[in-house]
C-alpha cells in the first residue's frame, strides 16, 4: 500500500546527500585550461546514487556485525577521488545515499531521484532487488552496479544489459579457493553445505570449481544440526561437530555457511584435525584488512581516515563501482549512461583496483575481472589467479564463468 | 712476495679511484639504506634509515643524501662522507618521491596520503608552499631550466604541471592508469611519464602539454597485466631510455628517438627504480620482490650481476662524483 505514495517515502526516509566537492577544484580552476583537453568551460555533472537497506541490528553474538553505512562509505571515498580528478577537467561528481527501511522497495524508492535525472545507481542489495531495480530503470537508460550480490544467475541467465557487477560471483570466489587448493595439492575435500539458499549456491559453485581444477569432493555432508551452532555451543552441537566428519579421508573441510552459523564452529572440533576453508577459515574475498600490497595500504588508510573503521568487501565493491563510473566519465567526457556503459565494456577501459592487474568488465556478462584474495582473519594467505593458471585472454578470466560457458544472452548494451 | 703484492695493490688503487661512485638503495621494509660501490659492484655498507624509506637522491655536489622516510613524515639528510644522519627535514605527511633543484636548496616532495606537493627550503628547513594535486601523488620531476615542476597522481591519473616559481598549477595532462614516475629529457623537450596499471609510458611535449607518443610493451610469454612500467632513466644523448617493468621482471630498452622497444633485459622480481652512473657505464635496478639489485652493462645491454640488498628495495640513486 505504501508503493503508491513515493512522497511518503521521501519524507520518512533519511536521505543523506553527500556532495563531494573536492577541495582541489578551486586550485585546479586557477590554472590554465590544459592544452590537450576540451575547454572546461561547461561543467559536467555526474550524479550517482547509492542504494541499500539500512543494516538491521545484529544479535549480540555476532562479533563483527555489518556497520552502518557499509557500502556507502566505499562509494563516498570513491566519489571524492572522482571529484579530485573531475576538478581538474571541469567535472562535478555527487553521491546521494538512498537508505531503505527493511520493507522498502528499491525500484519505488529511486523514483524521485530518477525524476531528478539520476541514472547511475550503485547498489548493495539482494539479487532479486538488484534485478528488479535494473529492470525498473532500464527504460530510462539507467545503469545499476551490483556491489553486493554474488549470485551467478545475475551474470548468467538473469543477466541484464544495464546491470554491472563489481562484487565477485560465487563462481569466482570458489575458483580462487580451488586454485589455491590445487597448487597446494590438497586435492581431497569434504564439502559441508548449510541450510541457507546462499549456502546451496556456494556449494554448487564449489562443486563446479572442484571439477574445473581437479579437486576431489570425497564426501559431502550437509550441516543438519540446526542453526546458531556457534551461539548455542551446547553439548549436543559439540558432539555433532565431533562425529559428523569422522573417518572421512579429506585434506580439508570446505564449508558453505554464508550466515556464519557453523563454519567457525567446526574448526578445531572435528575428530580428526582438519583445516577449514570456504565461507569461514580460509576465505576467498574481494578485499581484506590484511591486504597491503599493490598500493592497497594507501586505500586502506584513506578509508580508515574517512570512516573510522576498516574497509569491508562491500565497501570495496561499492568503491570499485563508483571509481569505474568516474573513470568512464573522465575518459569519455560524458555523463550519458549509455556512453559510460559502452566505454566500460570496451577494451579501452581499465581500472587500478590495488590488486596488481588492472580490472575491466567482461563484455559477455558485465562482471568486473578482478583478483581474489585468500585470507584467514588475521593473515593474507594468497591471491588468485595463482601462478600457473593461464588463460588465452587474461589470467583473471581463469576465475568465474568464461565467455563460452556464459548463459547471459545480452552481450551488448541496447536501449 | 710481500712487497710485490703491495705494489700490485697500489697499482690497482691508482688505476681506478676516480671512477668509483656510490649507489644508494632504500629498502622499504627493512628501513635501511644499502650503499653499493660501483667498481666492486657490492654492498659496502648498510645504514639504518627512518621508517619506510622510499624516494632517494643526492645533492648536486654529492655531499648529502636525501631520503623520504615515509612513515616518519620527514626527509632524512645523511652526510655521504660519514653516512651519519645530519638532520631531518619537514616534508608534509607521507613523503614518497621528490625532486631537487639544480641549486640544491629546494626539495619538491609528493605527499602520497594528503594529495599535495610540499616545497621545502633545505637550508632553512622551512615549508615554502603546499600545492594541492590529485589523489596519491607520486612522481616528481623538475624541468632542466627549473621553471616547471611536474607531479603524477596515481589515482587521478594525471601529470600535473606546476609553475616552479609561483607554485601555481599551469595544466594537467591525463595519462594512463596509475602514473608512477616522471622524468624530463636532458634538453627539456620531452617529459616521460610511466603508467603502472595502464602498462604504458607517455612521452609528453611539456610546452604544448600534448602527448607525443604512448609507448607500449610486449614481452613474449607474459600477459599485458604483468607489464607495469615504473622507473625510467634517459641517457644524456637523448638516444636511449630504460623503463623498469615491475612484475614483468624486466627493463625495457627503448630507442628514445623512434620510441621503438629494442630489447628486454631480465632482472630481479618487481623491478622498481633505476639509476645510471654518471659515465653511463652501468644501470642499477632495485628489485622489490627478490630483494636484490641488478647491474646492467649499458654498452653491451647485458645484465652482468645481481646481489642481495635489504628487504623490498624501492628507490635508488647514484652519487654524481
Amino acid at each position: 500500500m505504501m508503493k503508491a505514495r513515493p512522497d511518503f517515502f521521501a519524507l520518512r526516509r533519511l536521505f543523506r546527500i553527500a556532495v563531494a566537492v573536492g577541495m582541489l577544484i578551486a586550485a585546479a580552476k586557477a590554472g590554465a585550461a590544459p592544452a590537450n583537453e576540451a575547454p572546461a568551460n561547461e561543467a559536467l555533472n555526474i550524479d550517482i546514487a547509492f542504494v541499500a537497506h539500512a543494516r538491521p541490528p545484529s544479535p549480540p553474538f555476532v562479533l563483527d556485525p555489518p556497520p552502518p553505512g557499509e557500502g556507502f562509505a566505499g562509494a563516498n571515498l570513491a566519489i571524492q577521488e572522482n571529484a579530485t580528478t573531475g576538478g581538474f577537467i571541469g567535472q562535478n561528481f555527487a553521491l546521494t545515499d538512498i537508505e531503505l527501511a527493511e520493507e522498502d522497495n528499491p525500484a519505488e524508492a529511486v523514483k524521485p531521484w530518477l525524476d531528478k535525472g539520476v541514472r547511475l545507481f550503485v547498489v548493495a542489495l539482494p539479487a532479486d532487488e538488484a534485478l528488479a531495480l535494473a529492470d525498473a530503470v532500464r527504460s530510462v537508460g539507467g545503469l545499476v552496479f551490483n556491489a553486493q550480490a554474488p549470485d551467478d544467475r545475475l551474470r548468467g541467465a538473469d543477466c541484464r544489459p544495464n546491470l554491472f557487477h563489481t562484487a565477485p560471483s560465487r563462481a569466482m570466489l570458489a575458483d580462487g579457493l580451488m586454485q589455491y587448493l590445487a597448487v597446494r595439492r590438497w586435492s581431497k575435500i569434504l564439502l559441508v553445505p548449510g541450510a541457507g539458499a546462499g549456502d546451496a549456491l556456494f556449494a554448487e559453485a564449489v562443486r563446479a570449481s572442484a571439477k574445473k581444477f581437479g579437486v576431489k569432493i570425497v564426501a559431502e555432508k550437509p550441516w543438519t544440526f540446526g542453526p546458531l551452532a556457534r551461539a548455542r555451543s551446547d553439548a549436543v552441537t559439540e558432539s555433532d561437530a565431533l562425529t559428523f566428519s569422522r573417518g572421512i579421508d579429506a585434506d580439508m573441510i570446505v564449508v558453505a555457511d554464508e550466515a556464519e552459523d557453523f563454519g567457525d564452529y567446526i574448526l578445531y572440533r572435528t575428530s580428526e584435525p582438519r583445516l577449514v576453508a570456504g565461507t569461514q577459515g580460509l576465505t576467498p574475498t574481494s578485499w581484506h584488512p590484511t591486504h597491503t600490497a599493490w598500493g592497497a595500504e594507501q586505500l586502506q588508510n584513506r578509508f580508515i581516515r574517512a570512516s573510522n573503521r576498516r574497509m569491508r568487501p562491500i565497501d570495496y565493491q561499492a568503491w570499485a563501482a563508483t571509481r569505474a563510473i568516474g573513470e568512464a566519465a573522465t575518459a569519455t567526457r560524458a555523463a550519458d549512461p549509455q556512453k559510460i556503459a559502452a566505454f566500460l565494456q570496451s577494451p579501452s577501459f581499465n581500472l587500478a583496483i590495488f590488486k596488481g592487474a588492472p580490472a575491466s568488465f567482461r563484455p559477455w556478462d558485465r562482471q568486473l575481472r578482478q583478483a581474489i584474495l585468500l585470507a584467514q582473519p588475521k593473515s593474507l594467505i594468497g591471491m588468485a589467479p595463482q601462478p600457473g593458471f593461464l588463460h588465452q585472454r587474461s589470467t583473471l578470466d581463469s576465475l568465474g564463468v568464461d565467455e563460452s560457458e556464459s548463459a547471459c544472452k545480452s552481450k551488448q548494451v541496447t536501449r | 712476495m710481500k712487497p710485490a703484492r703491495l705494489a700490485c695493490l697500489m697499482l690497482f688503487v691508482a688505476a681506478v679511484p676516480t671512477s668509483a661512485n656510490k649507489v644508494y638503495v632504500t629498502n622499504e621494509k627493512s628501513n635501511t639504506i644499502s650503499v653499493i660501490d660501483s667498481d666492486t659492484l657490492s654492498v659496502v655498507q648498510t645504514i639504518k634509515a627512518g621508517r619506510r624509506p622510499r624516494g632517494v637522491l643526492t645533492s648536486p655536489d654529492g655531499k648529502l643524501l636525501y631520503v623520504c622516510a615515509s612513515d616518519d613524515d620527514g626527509v632524512q639528510v645523511f652526510d655521504t662522507a660519514t653516512m651519519k644522519l645530519q638532520r631531518t627535514l619537514l616534508s608534509g605527511p607521507d613523503p614518497e618521491q621528490f625532486a631537487l633543484n639544480a641549486a640544491g636548496n629546494l626539495l619538491y616532495i609528493s605527499n602520497e596520503d594528503s594529495s599535495e606537493v610540499t616545497i621545502v627550503d633545505v637550508e632553512k628547513n622551512q615549508i615554502m608552499a603546499r600545492v594541492p594535486v590529485g589523489v596519491e601523488p607520486e612522481g616528481m620531476a623538475l624541468s632542466p631550466d627549473g621553471a616547471v615542476l611536474v607531479n603524477t597522481s596515481e589515482t587521478t591519473n594525471m601529470a600535473h604541471f606546476i609553475d616552479a616559481r609561483t607554485f601555481k598549477p599551469i595544466g594537467n595532462v591525463l595519462v594512463d592508469k596509475r602514473p608512477r614516475y616522471a622524468i624530463f629529457s636532458r634538453d627539456g623537450s620531452q617529459l616521460w611519464v610511466s603508467s603502472e596499471v595502464g602498462g604504458s609510458v607517455a612521452v609528453i611535449d611539456p610546452h604544448s602539454q600534448k602527448i607525443l607518443k604512448k609507448i607500449r610493451f610486449d614481452v613474449p610469454g607474459l600477459t599485458s597485466e604483468e607489464i607495469q612500467p615504473v622507473g625510467i632513466r634517459l641517457t644524456a644523448d637523448g638516444k636511449t631510455a630504460f623503463v623498469a617493468l615491475g612484475p614483468a621482471n624486466r627493463v625495457a630498452v627503448v630507442d628514445a628517438q623512434t620510441f621503438e622497444v629494442r630489447k628486454y633485459l631480465l632482472v630481479g622480481q618487481r623491478v622498481w627504480h633505476l639509476a645510471l652512473t654518471p659515465d653511463e657505464k652501468y644501470l642499477f635496478t632495485a628489485n622489490g620482490n627478490s630483494n636484490d639489485v641488478s647491474v646492467i652493462d649499458v654498452a653491451g645491454l647485458r645484465v652482468i650481476k645481481s646481489f642481495p640488498v635489504g628487504a623490498a628495495p624501492l628507490g635508488i640513486a647514484v652519487s654524481p662524483h
